[in-house]
């Protein structure tokens, strides 16, 4: 057997690390915030210093973010666009530090990282994605070593231990599934599941993007302990930028003898990884449906039993893991059960990595210990709200899941406090709303997506979720009534128990859960058709007072050219074009603008 | 763009329909009835399994599309902030409504569920470009810009 140093020069991704260097982040946040010509800039600049991309460090709100090394000093600068890299340069070449996008010294001493602790992510938006020296320089494939030094069932052993939980959602205890199939003999299949459809999920493409070897290295290990020789990653086609890069990933792999034939020199030990690209199906994420999708069939999930582990791909013996869940594999592997598990819960180790987007100041991609109150991740590392509007409940789990409200914030991040609060952990989004969100909206927001996603295959999900939206869209439309009300628990009920699969079981969860903690709000739809959110269309309107003077600044705002008047005066709405975005009635100078279907009678 | 032989010529396996599709998508811009023949034909693969796959999935498009395709990201974070606004502020400019493709087939409007690109919402992708935190006037710029290119 070789040790990984025999392969790569980690010594020279070990000086590139240490010695000066820029760096751009330019995963998908940073290229769409800019960085991509600020990467440019700085290259063609010829600061005799190392410039070069890296992926993301999770600090989206901060893109693009340049970090600078040079003569033994470190700085991390933000929202450094195109226009304001000539200053930069200039900040550079004078050996000065630039006051103006200044952020930090190092990444512990932003406020964003105090609470978090990157494990899976430690690599994010430090190294060079694809050079494999900076990976290995970082301890990289030092867990596939320790891996391939003992036998594959003690390596299932190690997984067990470690209590890794499936982090795509469901928490299954990953080693146990991967018991199922190690003790089974002939051809097995792994697959890495990156289809993450879940909306305001995106940690996998982040780490795709950012440390492709990472996840490479937990599937070579993960198929050691499995007896797999061929290994499949399914991603989204929506993700570009990460099928490049954890192709471009295997290719270099390949070509250093860590993924074909004898891996590492270990005498039988093959594996070849193939990228197969989904098509725009969210039921996709469910395993069986995943499974057909990879055979090239309609994403039609099928009942389980059997078990991807008895009858998977090609009715062979398969492991299902979430991409999150292989780089935890990588991690135990480096620095062992006992270090691993000393972090998060008795029932739960390690950390989980978390999307947190909406209304929350610092929207990002954190890595915190299992445990963690929620309270800590929306105010002390995301911030809290924007600009003063009121925190009024956090979406977990996507579609599938629930909403836990402000008065439940002190809840601790796990599986099973945020099932018991009606949620569900799932892939880790976490979408925060305030006041000016309808929960009402939100939960036909949920059912909407769902009925548009269903497979169609099972009518409790087919029909049964198309009948809860048309209730949804009732209540939201100002016509519901208390009878719709009854009728959507009693009907939510029947498509969780009857639904063929994961996707249709789940999806009362928005509405189930945003009942059982704002049923205010429903009740003030249909009694009072009052949505106090100021949202649903058919209840809110806008109209202009004889205050207004004629200034056309609400009409310049208009996004749809629904404000019509001459100028000095009185403007007029037209509440079949208005959308209901409220920009007018915020802006306007002379409180000339009233909403009503907002107010409690 | 490469011809049908070409791309069919890569494949044997019954498994590759989806990677067929979507070499085939990407060279012609969407399935055409002919295409799904040729593919009957050179793989031996029925013609219901073809359909049923091109349609099933929505990155296939069984009509032509425009030359760009503009989504409209409709994930959880984007609608929060306003996607709403920007879907209305996109049909407004283009004059279509999602799913339809303007007369001069420059641009095909489509609303779509979660790029992944939460942190920046509201988020569009013109053809393999997001573009995120997104107002009024900067979608004014960007359609400004890709209509003038």
């Amino acid at each position: 057997m070789k040790k990984i140093t025999d392969l790569v020069d980690a010594e020279k991704g070990r000086k590139e690390l240490a010695g000066d260097r820029i760096t751009v982040g330019v995963a998908t946040c940073g290229i769409s915030a800019g960085a991509m010509p600020v990467l440019d800039t700085l290259k063609d600049a010829n600061l005799g210093v190392l410039v070069e991309p890296v992926g993301c460090s999770g600090m989206c709100y901060n893109e693009p973010i340049v970090t600078v090394k040079k003569d033994g000093v470190h700085s991390i600068y933000s929202h450094v666009t195109k226009e304001k890299t000539k200053k930069l340069v200039e900040c550079i070449r004078k050996g000065k530090k630039c006051e103006e996008f200044f952020v930090a010294n190092k990444l512990s001493e932003i406020e964003y990282y105090k609470k978090q602790r990157r494990l899976v992510m430690e690599n994010c938006g430090v190294i060079n994605p694809l050079k494999l020296e900076q990976y290995v320089a970082s301890g990289g494939f030092v867990g596939l070593e320790n891996a391939l030094k003992i036998e594959p069932a003690k390596v299932v052993d190690s997984i067990k231990n470690s209590k890794l939980r499936g982090r795509g959602g469901a928490g299954f205890p990953t080693g146990i599934k991967w018991s199922f199939v190690s003790c089974k003999t002939g051809k097995k299949y792994l697959v890495c599941n990156g289809d993450e459809g879940d909306p305001g999920a995106f940690m996998n493409r982040t780490l795709m993007e950012s440390d492709p070897f990472r996840l490479l290295e937990g599937m070579i290990i993960a198929a050691y302990a499995i007896g797999s020789d061929e290994a499949f990653v399914y991603t989204r086609a929506e993700y570009p930028l990460a099928i490049k890069t954890v192709q471009s990933a295997i290719s270099i792999l390949e070509k250093k003898g860590l993924l074909g034939e004898n891996i590492l020199g270990k005498d039988g030990f093959n594996l070849k990884i193939r990228i197969k690209k989904g098509a725009g199906a969210f039921v996709c994420g469910e395993e069986t449906a995943l499974m057909n999708s990879i055979m090239g069939n309609r994403g039609y999930p099928r009942p389980r039993p059997p078990y991807p582990s008895d009858m998977g791909l090609w009715d062979k013996p398969t492991v299902i893991n979430n991409v999150d869940t292989l780089a935890n594999v990588a991690v135990i592997m480096r620095i062992g059960v006992n270090e691993y598990t000393k972090i998060g819960t008795e029932k739960t180790s390690g950390t989980k990595t978390i999307c947190l987007a909406g209304k929350i100041k610092r929207p990002g991609v954190i890595e915190v210990p299992f445990g963690i109150p929620l309270r800590e991740i929306i105010y002390d590392i995301g911030g809290g709200t924007p600009k003063g509007t009121k925190f009024k409940a956090v979406q977990s789990g996507g579609p599938a899941g629930g909403c836990i409200p402000a008065s439940m914030i002190d809840l601790s991040l796990d599986y099973e406090t945020l099932t018991g609060a009606g949620a569900i952990m799932g892939s880790g989004g976490l979408v925060v709303m305030d006041d000016e969100d309808c929960m009402v909206d939100v939960a036909r927001y949920f059912m909407s997506f769902i009925q548009e996603e269903s497979c169609g295959k099972c009518t409790p999900c087919r029909e049964g979720n198309m009948r809860l939206l048309e209730l949804l869209e009732k209540i939201t439309g100002g016509v519901g009534t208390r009878e719709d009300i009854n009728l959507i628990k009693k009907l939510a009920n029947f498509v969780q128990n009857c639904s063929l699969c994961g996707l249709g079981q789940n999806a009362p969860n928005p509405v189930l859960s945003t009942m059982r903690y704002f049923m205010d709000e429903y009740i003030d739809h249909v009694e009072n058709k009052t949505c106090v959110a100021g949202v649903c269309r058919s209840i809110i309107t806008y109209s202009i007072t004889n205050k207004c003077v004629g200034c056309g600044n609400c009409a310049r705002l208009c996004p749809v050219s629904a404000i019509t008047g001459k100028l000095k005066e009185r403007h007029v709405i037209d509440p079949e074009k208005c959308i209901r975005c409220g920009e007018c009635y915020r802006n306007c100078a002379f409180h000339a603008i009233t909403k009503s279907g907002a107010k409690k009678s | 763009m490469k011809k049908t032989e070409e791309i069919l010529a890569k494949y044997s396996d019954r498994s590759e329909l989806i990677d067929i599709l979507e070499e085939i998508q990407e060279s012609f811009g969407y399935i055409s009835e002919e295409n799904m023949r040729k593919i009957e034909q050179t793989l031996k693969i029925p013609l219901v399994d073809i359909y049923g796959v091109a349609t099933f999935y929505s990155a296939f498009k069984l009509k032509p599309s425009g030359k760009h395709i503009i989504r409209v990201c409709k994930g959880t974070a984007c609608h929060v902030k306003k996607a709403d606004l920007i879907q209305s502020r996109i049909e407004e400019l283009l004059g279509i409504k999602g799913g339809e493709t303007t007369k001069d087939k420059k641009f095909t409007l489509e609303l779509v569920n979660c790029i992944g690109a939460c942190a920046k919402a509201p988020n569009i992708m013109i053809d393999d470009e997001v573009f995120g935190e997104l107002t009024k006037e900067k979608i004014d710029k960007i359609l400004k810009e890709v209509k003038r290119v």
